[in-house]
């Protein structure tokens, strides 16, 4: 359902005139309700690959290649159909939830906002929906949540209720990026395992960046390994486990501490 | 019993055997509209010289709180610090701080703040030598500056380049060199290693690992990670809410945990071949909020 095809980025400062290259000609594909995990280090371009899907690079990038989703070719897209395609087929779920959520507004808000049915809906069902959206992902007190502030929330909360709204606009492709990353490690498993049931319900396909490689593997179908801009090797999390092909891939593997040691 | 934590009836006493005890110590924070905060309550525990001590915890454990007490940050309302056989004095007189910053450093999650950004990175461990060994002269203050950065893997180029020059890496081992400057004994590590890419993450964890047994160094180490616990600690102190969940050697916290948020923890960390799983806090833990 989405193709990336030598995809190329590169930044010019606009002080110096020196051109870095950040992303080097990367192609892959993702099948229809498919998950990929991009894992890899700082610097790698997992990030702005996921950036140049949703046509979001940063200023002053030229991006080359090709990104398709269902046949549309989305670097293309401008105007009326640019803004339909972001708001219906692509959600992004971002590791600071408050760089989506708008802090004077209760949460309750955005989730009506991006239920895709509540304009035709009336306000009541629009509200008992998005209680039911917070309680599927495991908020009980869902109706205080709803008239809650981002403040007064917790991370976890708040990405919960990201999640929940990520999933009620029924996207075709999910953007995850580094979205347990700034969560508390117990916290961290209940929100990763929410993301997983939900996306998996939904039969949506994601793109799931991570700096770790468990955690991309347990909650993805194949995992694509980067580095400096290339990705080096991709498979499933248990080809890359059992026969990792690459020598980084090794060393990304090796140099975690084990928490267990028969894990060596 | 020489090391581990006190039972309720035993009472607080000073051991040479001892490089870091703590006895009783308690901080409440007070948060505003009379709300309050227990962020430590009566922590106990004792730690021979050389060894390495974990302590372990989400936010709001308390762990930073009895690390910045530890280093003389923070004042506990209550409770004792012994830091090589000499109870810390938390007044904040110059001569206060000096003998603790001799016997206890500190490195951060973020080293940035040990830096000037617009002075080289050499002149952060400079800085510390001047305040620490005021007889010694501008060369012997180089040189012993080099032989810091040599140690911790650096190089003459590093000591003179401006920091915004260096990797995350690099920058986090100037700050375990300027807090070596200082010839502590104990060294608090709070969240040391957190911030850094895997592969560099091995690269400190190793170089930590070395000076702790090439200088005899005791160190409390503050992280939220357990599998780095396995990797350099001796002992482990579990916190929740600012209290010892559990403690003990680390092989027998981890291997055999006792407390269900210990279980909690290890089986929410990612590793080979695991899986999240939905409810697990609730089904370890109880209805508990």
């Amino acid at each position: 359902m989405l193709t990336i095809d030598n995809l190329e980025l590169s930044i010019t400062d606009p002080d110096t005139g020196r051109v870095s290259e950040i992303l080097r000609g990367n192609s892959l594909t993702l099948a229809a309700g498919e998950a990929l995990g991009l894992v890899g280090e700082s610097g790698s371009g997992k990030s702005m690959t996921l950036q140049c899907v949703l046509g979001i690079e940063p200023p002053g990038s030229s991006v080359g290649g090709r990104i398709e989703l269902e046949g549309r070719d989305l670097r293309a897209l401008r105007g009326e159909e640019l803004r339909r395609t972001r708001a219906e087929d692509l959600a992004l779920i971002a590791q600071n939830p408050h760089s989506v959520l708008n802090p004077v507004l209760p949460v309750g808000k955005y989730l009506m906002e991006g239920m895709s049915e509540a304009r035709s809906m009336p306000k009541a069902r629009a509200r008992l929906r998005s209680s039911e959206l917070l309680r599927s992902v495991g908020i009980e007190e869902s109706e205080r949540v709803l008239r809650s502030y981002p403040h007064q929330l917790s991370g976890g909360m708040l990405q919960r209720v990201v999640i929940a709204g990520a999933i009620s606009a029924q996207p075709k492709l999910l953007l995850a990026d580094e979205p347990t990353t700034a969560l508390d490690v117990t916290t961290q498993a209940e929100v990763a395992a929410i993301l997983d049931e939900k996306r998996r319900e939904a039969e949506m396909s994601m793109i799931f960046v991570s700096h770790d490689l468990d955690l991309a593997a347990a909650v993805c179908d194949r995992l694509a390994v980067m580095r400096y801009g290339e990705l080096v090797e991709i498979g499933t999390p248990e080809e890359i486990r059992d026969a990792p092909q690459h020598e980084y891939t090794r060393e990304l593997m090796n140099a975690r501490p084990k928490l267990h040691p028969e894990e060596a | 019993m020489a090391q581990g934590q006190t039972d309720e009836f035993s009472t607080p006493e000073i051991r040479p055997e001892h490089a870091v005890e703590f006895w009783g110590l308690s901080r409440t924070f007070v948060m505003g509209r009379g709300r309050t905060v227990q962020a430590l309550d009566d922590i106990n525990y004792a730690i021979g010289h050389g060894q390495c001590l974990a302590v372990v915890g989400e936010s709001g454990s308390g762990k930073t709180t009895l690390a910045r007490i530890v280093v003389g940050l923070e004042r506990p309302d209550a409770g004792t610090v012994v830091l090589n056989g000499h109870e810390v004095r938390f007044g904040a007189s110059r001569k206060n701080r000096r003998t603790r910053s001799r016997l206890v450093q500190m490195v951060f999650q973020d080293p940035q703040g040990s830096f000037n950004r617009r002075l080289p990175a050499g002149a952060a461990v400079d800085e510390v030598l001047r305040a620490h060994f005021p007889e010694m002269g501008r060369r012997a203050r180089r040189s012993q500056m080099l032989r810091l950065f040599a140690d911790v893997g650096l190089e003459e180029q590093h000591a003179d380049a401006l920091p915004a020059a260096l990797s995350g890496g690099q920058k986090q081992r100037v700050a375990i060199a300027r807090a070596l400057a200082a010839e502590p004994t104990i060294m608090v590590l709070d969240e040391a290693v957190s911030a850094l890419d895997v592969s560099v993450q091995a690269q400190v964890l190793q170089l930590l690992k070395r000076l702790r047994h090439e200088r005899g160094l005791t160190y409390v180490f503050i992280t939220h990670d357990l599998s780095v616990v396995r990797e350099v600690a001796d002992a482990v102190l579990v916190m929740r809410y600012g209290r010892v969940v559990e403690a003990g050697p680390v092989s027998q916290v981890l291997d055999s945990p006792e407390h269900p948020y210990t279980r909690l923890l290890i089986d929410s960390a990612p590793r080979p071949g695991w899986k999240p799983q939905r409810n697990l806090r609730s089904r370890l833990l109880g209805a508990e909020t």
